[in-house]
């Protein structure tokens, strides 16, 4: 049993929590997720770490269904009942000298480390942090802290540019030649479009992968993705790739394979 | 011998009735029916039967012991070598084991070892035969990474031997391939569990969603005071079949599929929070346990055909013969000398798969005849299919570990005395012999705890 030591919201749909596991943050570093089950007949899911205070593990994550919804219901001093990690492969931070994050949503968490990393590199660092609305643009503080450069889109326009990141990455990565690296984290679909925008303009970029995974140790295969024709486990060889040659479609396809059976979950959510 | 009885049938579900249940298919012996099998075993000087095992249960004496209804001893007999009677009497392989080798079998049927082992076992089970006092704790402690039954039979002996031991196991529950592969209608899970609780009463400590190599790594357990430690990781990465369209939805790899039924309890659909999508026509690669098991569950999920396409012949099948006779009373048609070259599909999910068609040639280095290919090719529309053609170890202990030396296809090497190639540290099981059996990974885990103890006792004299 892993215990809730703090917990805030961003929003309705979007939380931070930090859970006692020194089994999991004894090791972790930038890139690694936890999967965790919120109780004895829960599913395995994942989650990025967001970051590591001593024996505890941030984590931030938005309440798409069932079980991140009953994730939600837990308050300080509950418990969560499996909590392991750090699982996949630490993000590979390359030798760059002007980075630029791209975020959609709760994609925000799980670059805030690896942003950082490049900070701590020397390398200059720039973000664009896209939300439906100015609610759903999270850790625009944090980000502050420490970005050379910090651009907000929303959709609505409540905040920032009114848009998709893709209307901010394009003018920057047309005008500003110094910047040689892009990161991507963000639904899928996004990953998508960002990752054909720095093709277009010549610049390297990194994705995360998201895909259904159960054991995160390598031994289901549920979390395969395709790159460059070759198939590769999210879990062990992720989840951060070189977006250039990631099939993205094929990845959309895959996560969508049990909407229907999802979708009955959130029935029984509203029925309890 | 003339007067010999014919081997006495296990009583098993019948195949309508069980198709819709996941209770388990052979109902085993009763303490008469047992007996009655026991006295055809005509109780040989030089067992052959004793020499086919790869743990050598003194069979005729277990057996003789029944005859004497004394069940205790016979228990005691077995579980000298064999911690985990009640396990192995249902999924060993005996045909080509103990069973295989039986002097009866040359001209008329074998005795029937495998039902009495899992019947003494369960007797030993019900009366708590395995709850014995074990010696005190040395202070010296070893880890053990894996919960599989190479790790459940290294924890076992190295407690008896005295040693502070502690399981670390990554997924959320213990047993390895006990409880996420072999699915209850072979293996009831409350029999693992029944193991592992054993273990725990004996002191052994089990913590669980702890990744060695990730949450802490063999360097740092070593930090932390662990003077050996065994790795029982298994083989638990499933091989592909390296053909176009295997990333479709719908196809499944048979660990996922038996994942999302067992360890995650999927049959429970609707209500499971991990369902498993299955459509009407369900086809499965590979002839192995994990190919039987596979096929069996999607029809008691209700898939309405299912069947299995295997490259080689009928003879050459590597699952247990009895699991081989349940699949097809079940309904499962087997596809012999079939190689799928293709999977296509609508909308991205699979709807077909290619098969060519095979021919016998040469044996190969495995003595199996060879499969050829014809150029003949035929075509099945299917909602799934699911691979189950072997598994290698994954690579998280190998990747985080320096200087442990392993073979190009990731098994762990090891010496003489099962100890790999970092000081201390010893493996066996699937990890050090590719996907195999669950006796040989018990009796792999066994005599590691020996030279583990041989290990530890060098270490302490020279030291002290
Ligand atoms: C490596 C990795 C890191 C992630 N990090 C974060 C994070 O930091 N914050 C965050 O909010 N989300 C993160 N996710 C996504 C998160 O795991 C899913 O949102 C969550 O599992 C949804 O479960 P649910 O029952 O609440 O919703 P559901 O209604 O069951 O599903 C909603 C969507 O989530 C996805 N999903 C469902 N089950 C799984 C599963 N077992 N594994 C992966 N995806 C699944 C599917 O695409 C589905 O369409 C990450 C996913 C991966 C693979
Ligand atoms: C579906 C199926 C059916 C089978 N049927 C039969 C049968 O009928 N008869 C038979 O004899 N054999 C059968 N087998 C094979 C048999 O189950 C295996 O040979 C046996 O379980 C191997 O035991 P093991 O202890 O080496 O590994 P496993 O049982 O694989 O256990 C390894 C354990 O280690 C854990 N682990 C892995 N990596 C780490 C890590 N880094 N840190 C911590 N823990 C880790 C795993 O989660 C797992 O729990 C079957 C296998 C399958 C998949
Ligand atoms: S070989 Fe057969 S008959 Fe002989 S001791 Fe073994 S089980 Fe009995
Ligand atoms: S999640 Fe099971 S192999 Fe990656």
């Amino acid at each position: 049993m892993y215990k809730i030591v703090d917990k805030k919201s961003y929003n309705q749909d979007v939380d931070w929590m930090l859970v006692e596991a020194p089994l999991v943050a004894r090791n972790a570093k930038p890139g690694h997720f936890v999967i965790l089950r919120v109780d004895v007949d829960g599913e395995r899911i994942p989650l990025t770490i967001a970051g590591i205070d001593g024996n505890n593990v941030e984590i931030i994550y938005q309440k798409m269904g069932y079980s991140t919804k009953l994730l939600g219901e837990k308050n300080v001093g509950d418990t969560i009942e499996d909590f392991v990690g750090p699982l996949g492969q630490a993000a590979h931070i390359r030798d760059k000298k002007h980075v630029i994050g791209v975020a959609g949503g709760v994609g925000s968490a799980p670059l805030l480390p690896q942003l950082r990393a490049y900070k701590e590199q020397g390398a200059k660092v720039s973000v664009i942090l896209g939300g439906r609305t100015k609610d759903y643009v999270i850790l625009k503080k944090e980000y502050e802290a420490f970005c050379d450069h910090v651009h907000i889109t929303t959709d609505d326009g409540s905040a920032g540019q009114k848009g998709f990141v893709t209307d901010a990455l394009n003018p920057l990565l047309e005008s500003d030649d110094t910047i040689d690296h892009v990161i991507a984290i963000g639904p899928v679909i996004m990953m998508k479009f960002v990752t054909e925008m720095a093709k277009k303009h010549d610049r390297s970029i990194d994705v995360s992968l998201n895909p259904i995974m159960i054991d995160g140790t390598g031994m289901c295969g549920n979390c395969r993705v395709t790159i460059d024709d070759k198939t590769y486990f999210a879990c062990i060889d992720g989840p951060d790739f070189p977006g250039e040659h990631v099939d993205f479609d094929e990845l959309m396809s895959r996560q969508n394979f049990y909407k229907d059976e999802e979708h009955a979950c959130k029935l029984r959510l509203k029925k309890q | 011998m003339k007067n010999m009885k014919p081997r006495l049938k296990v009583r098993e579900q019948e195949a309508v009735e069980r198709n819709n249940n996941f209770l388990e298919v052979a109902l085993g012996y009763s303490l008469e029916e047992a007996k009655q099998e026991a006295l055809r075993c005509i109780q040989c000087k030089n067992p052959r039967c004793v020499q086919a095992c790869p743990v050598r249960v003194k069979i005729p004496e277990f057996i003789k012991l029944l005859l004497e209804d004394a069940l205790d001893e016979s228990f005691e007999t077995i579980y000298d070598d064999n911690i985990l009677p009640s396990i192995c009497g249902r999924v060993c392989p005996q045909e080509s084991q103990c069973e295989g080798a039986c002097i009866l079998g040359i001209k008329a049927e074998p005795v029937n070892i495998g039902a009495l082992e899992r019947f003494v076992g369960d007797y030993g089970m019900d009366k708590d035969l395995a709850d014995k006092p074990v010696p005190a704790s040395n202070g010296i402690k070893v880890a053990v990474v894996g919960s599989g039954p190479a790790g459940l039979a290294n924890a076992a002996s190295l407690r008896r031997k005295g040693y502070d031991v502690t399981i670390f196991e990554a997924l959320h529950d213990y047993g390895g391939v006990l409880k996420y592969g072999i699915p209850d209608f072979r293996l009831p899970k409350d029999i693992v569990t029944n193991e592992i609780d054993n273990l725990k009463k004996m002191g052994v400590t089990f913590v669980k969603n702890a990744v060695i190599g990730k949450s802490i790594t063999i360097d740092q357990l070593k930090e932390e005071g662990y003077e050996s430690i065994f790795i029982g990781s298994g083989a638990g990465l499933p091989s592909s079949l390296g053909i176009p369209g295997e990333n479709l939805s719908g196809v499944y790899f048979a660990n996922e599929f038996l994942t999302r039924v067992n360890l995650m309890k999927a049959r429970a659909v609707p209500d499971s929070l991990t369902p498993v999508k299955l459509g009407d026509n369900v086809a499965v690669v590979g002839g192995g346990n994990v190919a039987m098991d596979a096929a069996r569950t999607a029809k008691r999920l209700g898939a309405k055909n299912v069947f299995i396409l295997y490259r080689r012949d009928r003879k050459s099948l590597p699952a247990r013969l009895d699991e081989i006779h349940h699949a097809e009373e079940e309904g499962i048609d087997l596809r012999l000398l079939q190689n799928p070259v293709e999977l296509t599909g609508e909308d991205r999910i699979v709807k077909q798969v290619k098969v060519e068609i095979m021919k016998l040639g040469e044996p190969d280095s495995s003595g199996r005849q060879r499969p050829l290919p014809t150029g003949k090719y035929k075509t099945y529309d299917i909602d799934n299919i699911i691979i189950s053609i072997g598994q290698k170890p994954n690579p998280i202990i190998k990747d985080n570990t320096a200087g442990l030396d392993t073979q190009p296809w990731g098994g762990i090497i090891t010496d003489e005395y099962q100890m790999t190639s970092v000081e201390g540290v010893f493996a066996g099981g699937d990890v050090v012999t590719g996907a195999a059996t669950v006796i040989l990974a018990m009796g792999a885990g066994k005599d590691a705890a020996h030279h583990m103890d041989e290990y530890l006792k060098n270490k302490h004299a020279r030291t002290s």
